[in-house]
C-alpha cells in the first residue's frame, strides 16, 4: 500500500518542483511531487531549455562544417549532409538521460514520485486523475509549482505542425525553407537561429520597434545587427492579425503596429513565442479560495503562501521572469520558509541569458532603467575583439558592458554579448552579491588567456583605464 | 618557537606608525628586550623591543612600509636559552589591523568581523591610512563596500592622516630650474606636524599679544645661587623652570588660558600640564611636565632636563607628550629676537620666549642697559578676550622681573 499523507505535496516536477521537492526532503520534510507528465522534469527538459540548448549545439556544429567556417582552421570537410532524425534522436537522448537523472535524484533524497493532473480538494487533500498515481492525497502543505504554457495571439491558432509553439518548433520533421518567428523575445530568437542554421530562411515579426523587450537597449541593438548578419530577417512594429495553415503552408496576415495596410506572407511554418501565461487550469483554485493577481498568475506574499494558508506557490505561476533559475531559487527560498528558516530570493540579480550564438548574458539594471530611475551611472565597454582568448577561438563579435554607481561605483548592471556570455556573467553574479565595486572586480586575477577577462576589462574601462583597448 | 613581533601601542590617539628604521636585520642574534625596530608614529619616533631571546627571523613590514597597532613586524625564532622561562603563546595580532603593504603573499585583512576586504575597500583603507574597525559595513555579514569606506572618508573630520598637500597643483618650473631641483618625501613627522599646524590655525581665532622682560633679576639670582643649586639638585638652574612657575600662577589668575574648547563648552583644567617644546633633528617635540603646579623649582627644572636629553636622543614617546594644558616654547636658543607661536591644539595659549639681547630701556627716566626679553602670548580669542590676553602676559612679566612675588604669591 502506497503512502498517501505527506508533510508537503509539490505540484509539479519542473526545476521549480523538483528542486523544492528535493530541498524539502533535505530539510526532513516527507514529500511527493506530482507532474502529469511520464518523464520529469517539467516543460524546461522535456520541452524547453533542454532540448533547445542540444539542438542550438547541434545546428551550431552543422552550420560550422556546411558552412565553410572550418577551412580557416585548415579543416576540409567534404560535402556535409543533416540527417535531421539522427539530430532529433540525439536531442531526445539528452532530454531522456536528465529527465532519468531527475528520478534518479528522487529516490535517492526519497521523493515521492506520483504521475497524474492534481486538484486541490480542500485545505491539505490533492486529488489526482488520469494518470498512474490517480487517488487521494493529504497533506500538511501543499507546493503549487504547476509551470506555463506558450500564449497565443488572437486569431492563431498553435496546431504544432504548420503553426507550432517551442514545443512543436523543437521537433520539426523537415528544415522548413521558411520559418517565420512571430515574437523576438529570447525563445523566438533561440529558436529562429536554430532553424536558420539548419538552412530554413527565417523572418522574425515583432510588435515592438526593438527585439528582445526588456533588456538593455544598446545590447538589443548590437544583438540584433549580428543576428541581421547571420541572415535573420526583421520586421519590427509589426503586428500578426491572423493565421491560417494549410497543406503546404502558412498564411499570415500582419500589418504595421500602429495601423496601416495589411499585407499577406507566406511560410511553410511559423512559431508562435510570443510569451507564455500560468498553467493553473485544473488545479481547483477557485474552489480553495486561492487569490489571482490582475495577470492571472497566484498570489502570494513574502512567504510564497497564497491567500489560502499552507497553499503555496512558486515559479512561473507567481509574479517575476519566467526562468527555470528563477523557479529554482523560488522554490529553495519556499521550502527553507517551511521549515522555520529564512528563505530569500534576490530578483535584483536573476540572471537573463539567451543561448543564441554569440550568447547574450544580463544581470541587473540597463542603462534605461538606471536613467529612469534617476541614479547616475559610469559605464565601461570592452569588445571581445580585443580579447586574446576570443581571438583564438574565432568568437570575435560582441562585448561586456558594465554599470556603476557614480558616487560608490557599486556595480548595478553587466550586459553581455559574446561567446559563453551566459557563463561568463557569473563572475558578476557573485561579485554583485557582495556588492561589489567594479574596482573590485578591476583588481582581481583574472586567468589568461579567458574570455573573462573582457569583465576585468570592462571594469577596468568604468575608471577610464582599460590596458587593452 | 616562532613569535611574531608586533606593532605595540602606540599612544593615545595614535592608530598607525612607519617602520623607520630596522635596527637588527634578519639571521641577526637578539636578547629579550633587545630593540629591533624604530618606528615613526604621528608624533615620535620608538622602539620595538624583541619579545625574547632569539634571532631576527623574517621581516614582515620593511622600512617605510605603514603599519597599524598590532601589525606585524618580524618573526623571532626563540633562541636557545636554557636558563630562561618560555614565554607565553605568541602574541596574537589584534583582528583589526590590515597587514603592512611590503607584507608577503597571504595577507588575510580583517574587518571587525574578520572578514576579508575586499580589493577596492584593501587599497582605499592602505592609501588612506584607515582603521577598518572603525567603519560601519554594510555588506553581506557586514562586509566593508567601496561604498562604506568612500562615505566614512567624506564624513571622517581631518585626521592626522587628512591631506597636508596644497589644492593648487604645482606651477611647472622652467626646464634650467626643475633640473636643478631635489624631490623629497615629508616624513610622517613632518606630515603631522604640518596638519597639525594647519589644523591649529583654522580652528582657533588666533592672534598675539606681545610684552617685553627684564631678565636681569633673574640673571642675578642665577649668577648667585646656580652653584649652590646644581650641588644640591644634581640639576642644572636654567630659566624655563621660572618661567614654568610664572606661568602656573598666571594660568591661576587667568584660568581661561588653561582652558580648552571642546564643541560649545569650555573645559577649565584644574591642573597645570605645562609643555615645554625643545627641538629635535625631526622636529619639534612638546613633552608635558605633568602636574607642574605640584612640582618645585628643582623637580621642574630636572624634568626639563630629562626631556632635553630624551629628546636628543628620540627618545621622547607619546605618553610624555599627552595632556598638556598651556605650552612654552623658547625660540631665543635659536637666536629669535620675536615671534608669533602657534597653538599647540587643543590648548588655549602658548608662551613664547626669546633670546636675552642687552637694550636701552628707560627706567625712572633714565636710560640703562639692561638684559631684555621680548615674550609673545599667542592665544585662542574665541575663549580669552585680549584684556586677559594683556594681562595674563602683564603677569608673567610682572613675576619673572621680580621673583620675590612667585614666592609670596603676590
Amino acid at each position: 500500500m502506497s503512502e498517501t499523507a505527506f508533510d508537503l505535496i509539490v505540484i509539479g516536477a519542473g526545476p521549480g518542483g523538483y528542486v523544492a521537492a528535493i530541498r524539502a526532503a533535505q530539510l526532513g520534510m516527507k514529500v511527493a511531487c506530482v507532474d502529469r507528465r511520464e518523464s520529469l522534469g517539467g516543460t524546461c527538459l522535456n520541452v524547453g531549455c533542454i532540448p533547445s540548448k542540444a539542438l542550438l549545439n547541434a545546428s551550431e556544429h552543422y552550420a560550422e562544417a556546411a558552412g565553410g567556417g572550418l577551412a580557416a582552421l585548415g579543416i576540409s570537410v567534404g560535402s556535409v549532409k543533416l540527417d535531421l532524425p539522427k539530430m532529433m534522436q540525439g536531442k531526445d537522448e539528452i532530454v531522456g538521460s536528465l529527465t532519468g537523472g531527475i528520478d534518479f535524484l528522487f529516490k535517492k533524497n526519497k521523493v515521492t514520485r506520483l504521475q497524474g493532473q492534481a486538484r486541490i480538494d480542500g485545505p491539505g487533500k490533492v486529488t489526482l486523475t488520469d494518470g498512474k498515481d490517480k487517488g487521494s492525497y493529504t497533506a500538511e502543505k501543499i507546493l503549487i509549482a504547476s509551470g506555463s504554457h506558450a500564449s497565443s495571439l488572437p486569431g492563431i491558432e498553435i496546431d504544432e505542425t504548420r503553426i507550432v509553439s517551442s514545443t512543436g518548433a523543437l521537433a520539426l520533421p523537415k528544415v522548413p525553407k521558411k520559418l517565420i518567428v512571430i515574437g523576438a523575445g529570447y525563445i523566438g530568437l533561440e529558436l529562429g537561429t536554430v532553424w536558420a542554421r539548419l538552412g530554413a530562411e527565417v523572418e522574425v515579426i515583432e510588435f515592438l520597434p526593438r527585439i528582445l523587450p526588456g533588456m538593455d537597449d544598446e545590447i538589443a541593438k548590437k544583438f540584433m545587427a549580428i543576428a541581421k548578419k547571420q541572415g535573420l530577417k526583421f520586421r519590427l512594429k509589426t503586428a500578426v492579425k491572423a493565421a491560417s495553415s494549410g497543406k503546404s503552408g502558412v498564411t499570415l496576415t500582419v500589418a504595421p503596429a500602429d495601423g496601416g495596410d495589411e499585407e499577406t506572407i507566406k511560410a511553410d511554418v511559423a512559431l508562435v513565442a510570443v510569451g507564455r501565461h500560468p498553467a493553473t487550469d485544473g488545479l481547483g483554485l477557485e474552489e480553495a479560495g486561492v487569490a489571482m493577481t490582475g495577470r492571472g498568475r497566484i498570489r502570494v506574499d513574502a512567504r510564497f503562501e497564497t491567500s489560502v494558508e499552507d497553499i503555496y506557490a512558486i515559479g512561473d505561476v507567481i509574479d517575476g521572469p519566467m526562468l527555470a533559475h528563477k523557479a529554482e531559487e523560488d522554490g529553495v527560498a519556499a521550502v527553507e520558509i517551511m521549515a522555520g528558516q529564512a528563505g530569500h530570493v534576490d530578483y535584483e540579480l536573476v540572471p537573463g541569458i539567451v543561448y543564441t550564438a554569440p550568447e547574450v548574458a544580463t544581470l541587473g539594471k540597463s542603462e534605461e532603467a538606471l536613467k529612469e530611475a534617476g541614479i547616475a551611472y559610469n559605464k565601461g565597454s570592452f569588445p571581445f575583439s580585443a580579447n586574446s582568448r576570443a581571438r583564438a577561438q574565432g568568437h570575435a563579435d560582441g562585448f561586456v558592458k558594465i554599470l556603476a554607481d557614480a558616487e560608490t561605483d557599486r556595480v548595478l548592471g553587466v550586459h553581455i554579448i559574446g561567446h559563453e556570455a551566459g557563463t561568463i556573467i557569473h563572475e558578476c553574479a557573485t561579485a554583485m552579491a557582495f556588492g561589489a565595486s567594479s574596482e573590485d572586480i578591476a583588481r582581481t586575477c583574472h586567468g589568461h588567456p579567458t574570455l573573462n577577462e573582457a569583465v576585468k576589462e570592462a571594469a577596468l574601462a568604468v575608471d577610464g583605464r582599460a590596458i587593452h583597448m | 618557537m616562532a613569535i611574531e613581533i608586533t606593532v605595540p601601542t602606540l599612544g593615545e590617539s595614535v592608530a598607525d606608525a612607519t617602520v623607520a628604521r630596522w635596527i637588527k636585520k634578519t639571521g641577526d642574534a637578539v636578547a629579550a628586550d633587545e630593540p629591533v625596530v624604530e618606528l615613526e608614529t604621528d608624533k615620535v619616533t620608538l622602539e620595538v623591543p624583541a619579545p625574547a631571546a632569539g634571532t631576527l627571523g623574517e621581516i614582515i613590514a620593511a622600512e617605510g612600509a605603514n603599519v597599524e597597532v598590532g601589525a606585524s613586524l618580524a618573526i623571532l625564532n626563540e633562541g636557545a636559552a636554557p636558563a630562561t622561562p618560555a614565554p607565553e603563546a605568541a602574541p596574537e595580532a589584534a583582528p583589526a589591523a590590515p597587514a603592512p603593504t611590503a607584507s608577503a603573499p597571504a595577507a588575510i585583512l580583517a574587518t571587525a568581523s574578520d572578514l576579508p576586504l575586499s580589493p577596492a575597500v584593501r587599497r582605499l583603507v592602505e592609501e588612506n591610512n584607515l582603521n577598518p574597525a572603525a567603519i560601519r559595513g554594510t555588506g553581506v555579514d557586514g562586509r566593508l563596500t567601496k561604498a562604506d569606506v568612500l562615505a566614512h572618508m567624506k564624513g571622517a573630520s581631518a585626521t592626522p592622516a587628512a591631506t597636508v598637500a596644497s589644492a593648487a597643483p604645482r606651477q611647472t618650473p622652467r626646464p634650467e630650474d626643475a633640473a636643478r631641483e631635489e624631490r623629497v618625501p615629508m616624513s610622517k613627522l613632518r606630515q603631522v606636524i604640518a596638519t597639525r599646524l594647519k589644523t591649529a590655525q583654522n580652528t582657533a581665532a588666533m592672534l598675539t599679544t606681545f610684552n617685553e622682560v627684564d631678565m636681569s633679576a633673574l640673571m642675578t639670582m642665577r649668577a648667585d645661587y646656580r652653584q649652590e643649586f646644581e650641588a644640591a639638585y644634581g640639576t642644572r638652574l636654567g630659566f624655563m623652570g621660572m618661567f614654568v612657575l610664572a606661568s602656573i600662577q598666571a594660568l591661576q589668575d587667568f584660568p581661561a588660558v588653561n582652558a580648552e574648547i571642546d564643541g560649545t563648552d569650555i573645559i577649565y583644567k584644574n591642573y597645570y600640564n605645562i609643555g615645554v617644546a625643545v627641538g629635535t633633528p625631526q622636529g619639534l617635540v612638546v613633552p608635558v611636565v605633568r602636574d607642574a603646579g605640584a612640582m618645585n623649582l628643582a623637580a621642574i627644572e630636572s624634568q626639563i632636563a630629562d626631556f632635553g636629553d630624551r629628546a636628543r636622543n628620540g627618545k621622547i614617546t607619546p605618553d610624555d607628550m599627552a595632556g598638556g594644558t598651556f605650552t612654552i616654547s623658547n625660540g631665543g636658543v635659536y637666536g629669535s629676537l620675536m615671534s608669533t607661536p602657534i597653538l599647540n591644539p587643543p590648548q588655549s595659549g602658548i608662551l613664547g620666549m626669546h633670546k636675552i639681547e642687552k637694550r636701552p630701556v628707560v627706567i625712572d627716566d633714565q636710560v640703562v642697559i639692561r638684559p631684555m626679553m621680548y615674550l609673545a602670548l599667542s592665544y585662542d580669542h574665541r575663549i580669552i578676550d585680549g584684556r586677559e590676553a594683556v594681562s595674563f602676559l602683564a603677569r608673567i612679566k610682572e613675576l619673572v622681573e621680580d621673583p620675590r612675588r612667585l614666592v609670596l604669591g603676590v
